[in-house]
């Protein structure tokens, strides 16, 4: 599954930072293109290395560009695909969030190699649920920092109002709260459940 | 039968209307005379503009199976049955349903009526672009969604899986034509003699060059089609490979092209010996089982030892002008470039060239 992930990360950040960014940073860890083959496995700890040297090269925090890695899936026209999929998971934002357990298993559904850790949703008083992320061993990142970027332009989209908040890490998993704060905060983009196939 | 003390044999009469809109957003329900007496929400989206409710249900869908009915009497006759429909209006969408005929002394005002519950069956996915249907449009339990959603995520992988082939199907032409190996005789290629070549001058030791044409290729090749052809190169190759020593090296360098490199070798005679040897290898017809293939070899030659210094383009050009002369005495010969030789101005002609054609000192190549 890395192979898919290092893709995801090359399309970012050639879309963010440029292609002459990427480029040299790539070549001076000398990682060889079939890495970002999405279909192809590639051993995790590259996907390691070139998380923390982008985030050196542009001064950041791996965590806050795995976030901007996960907006960027949802938002950007270039991966309309990986929003697409997301929508079908509910009618509105709640639904959504409801049907993020099931997450890892629609994954392996469209990609038997996608393995996503675990997701477990527990609801609390006022609206605030919080979502649990089982550490995963084989994706060489952490996952929760790209969900609430994930979560965040999926809010956006159904144009609901969140907050969201990373609580880090424990030995086992990682933890987001989402706040919902209103359904129908804006209007969100339209999803037209048959237009995949039509545009494809 | 109906006992009307027990709630599980009376309840499918007595479903309220909200809870089919419900559950099944594609119902409906056929009075006894024909008219359309409720409708699903999404039922209705389908025939819109044209209300669903009060039309005559016949008249807003078309039986195809189990058989075409005209009347409501017939379509009572169809109770329990799965149907095939199509939709009458553009774009006529083919539906898959069932029907359950009421009892005709129901008290709910459809008795001798029928409830259906349509769907789209297979055509799901351009009927839910072409209605704009939403996931609201669809019960909670229906499928339909997770059926769009893999269809989807399906043709997106497999978008992905076809750019995979492609790019490696490049990466193998890309490979191939890299590569050392002449795919079809397992000789070596041109690419693999250029570096073959090169290492022999480097080294600095004689060597032998030999550049064989097959005479009459071309006439199988376009009588007997490129099978024949490539099974003639096939046997020409191990021909070749039987009559040269271990060491010597073959390439194809053309269609019906090949080069020898023969280490070691540094006297003219023995480099005639060897091209009439593949010569004599050569002449033998070649069968594919039904037709006997007759091909010949012209060879020309020449040894590092006669070049000051040894150059690769030099050495290739002078066993080529050679193979020239050898073809220009008749084919199925040999001619060998040998500036020390007393007679010739420089070329050995073979002495038996199979096309019988006596020696020629023409020497225009040289």
């Amino acid at each position: 599954m890395n192979g898919l992930i290092n893709r995801a990360i090359d399309r970012f950040a050639r879309d963010t930072y440029g292609d002459a960014l990427w480029e040299e940073e790539i070549d001076r860890l000398g990682i060889d293109e079939t890495a970002f083959e999405p279909l192809m496995p590639c051993d995790p700890s590259i996907t390691t290395r070139i998380v923390t040297a982008l985030a050196g090269r542009l001064a950041r925090m791996p965590d806050e560009l795995l976030e901007d890695l996960g907006t960027y899936l949802v938002s950007h026209p270039r991966s309309e695909a990986v929003r697409r999929l997301l929508r079908f998971g509910g009618v509105d934002f709640a639904e959504f969030l409801d049907s993020l357990e099931e997450l890892p298993d629609r994954a392996r559904l469209a990609m038997p190699d996608l393995d996503l850790p675990p997701i477990a949703l527990y609801l609390h008083e006022g609206g605030v649920c919080r979502v649990e992320l089982g550490l995963s061993a084989t994706a060489g990142v952490r996952f929760g920092p790209v969900l609430v970027g994930v979560l965040r332009a999926m809010a956006d989209d159904y144009g609901a109002l969140v907050l969201l908040d990373y609580r880090g890490a424990d030995a086992r998993r990682e933890i987001i709260e989402v706040r919902l704060l209103d359904e129908a905060f804006a209007r969100g983009r339209a999803f037209d459940l048959g237009a995949g196939r039509a545009a494809g | 039968m109906t006992g009307a003390d027990t709630p599980a044999a009376t309840a499918p009469e007595m479903v309220p209307v909200a809870v089919l809109d419900r559950f099944c957003p594609m119902h409906v329900i056929v009075g006894p005379s024909g008219h359309v007496r409720a409708g699903g929400p999404t039922l209705a989206r389908l025939v819109a503009p044209t209300p669903l409710v009060g039309a005559r249900f016949l008249e807003l869908f078309e039986l195809i199976r189990p058989r075409s009915v005209q009347s409501i009497a017939a379509l009572r006759d169809l109770d329990g049955s799965r149907l095939r429909l199509r939709l009458r209006a553009r774009p006529r969408y083919p539906l898959k349903g069932m029907i359950h005929v009421l009892p005709s002394d129901g008290t709910s005002g459809t008795g001798g009526g029928a409830i259906l519950n349509l769907s789209f069956g297979i055509s799901v996915a351009d009927a839910v672009r072409d209605f704009e249907l939403t996931g609201a449009d669809f019960a909670a339990t229906d499928l339909t969604t997770e059926m769009l959603y893999l269809i989807e995520a399906k043709s997106v992988a497999m978008e992905e899986s076809r750019r995979l082939t492609h790019r490696l199907d490049t990466a193998r032409r890309d490979a191939q034509h890299k590569s050392l190996t002449d795919t079809l005789t397992g000789l070596r290629n041109r690419r693999a003699f250029d570096a073959i070549l090169a290492q022999a001058l480097q080294a600095g030791t004689p060597f032998g060059l030999l550049h064989l044409d097959l005479d009459h290729f071309k006439q199988v090749n376009d009588t007997h089609g490129h099978a024949a052809g490539d099974l003639v190169l096939r046997v020409a190759a191990q021909r070749m490979l039987a009559a040269v020593r271990q060491d010597d090296v073959i390439a194809r360098v053309g269609g019906d092209e090949f080069v020898l490199l023969l280490p070691g070798m540094d006297d003219t005679a023995a480099l005639a010996a060897i091209a009439d040897r593949l010569i004599g290898a050569l002449r033998e017809p070649v069968s594919d089982g039904i037709v006997q293939h007759r091909v010949s070899a012209s060879i020309g030659g020449t040894l590092s030892r006669h070049h000051h210094p040894p150059d690769a383009d030099a050495i290739m050009a002078t066993a080529d002008a050679a193979l020239y002369a050898a073809k220009g005495d008749g084919r199925g010969g040999h001619a060998l470039h040998a500036p020390d030789s007393p007679s010739a101005g420089g070329v050995l002609p073979s002495r038996d060239p199979g096309d019988q054609r006596g020696p020629d000192a023409d020497t225009r190549w040289s």
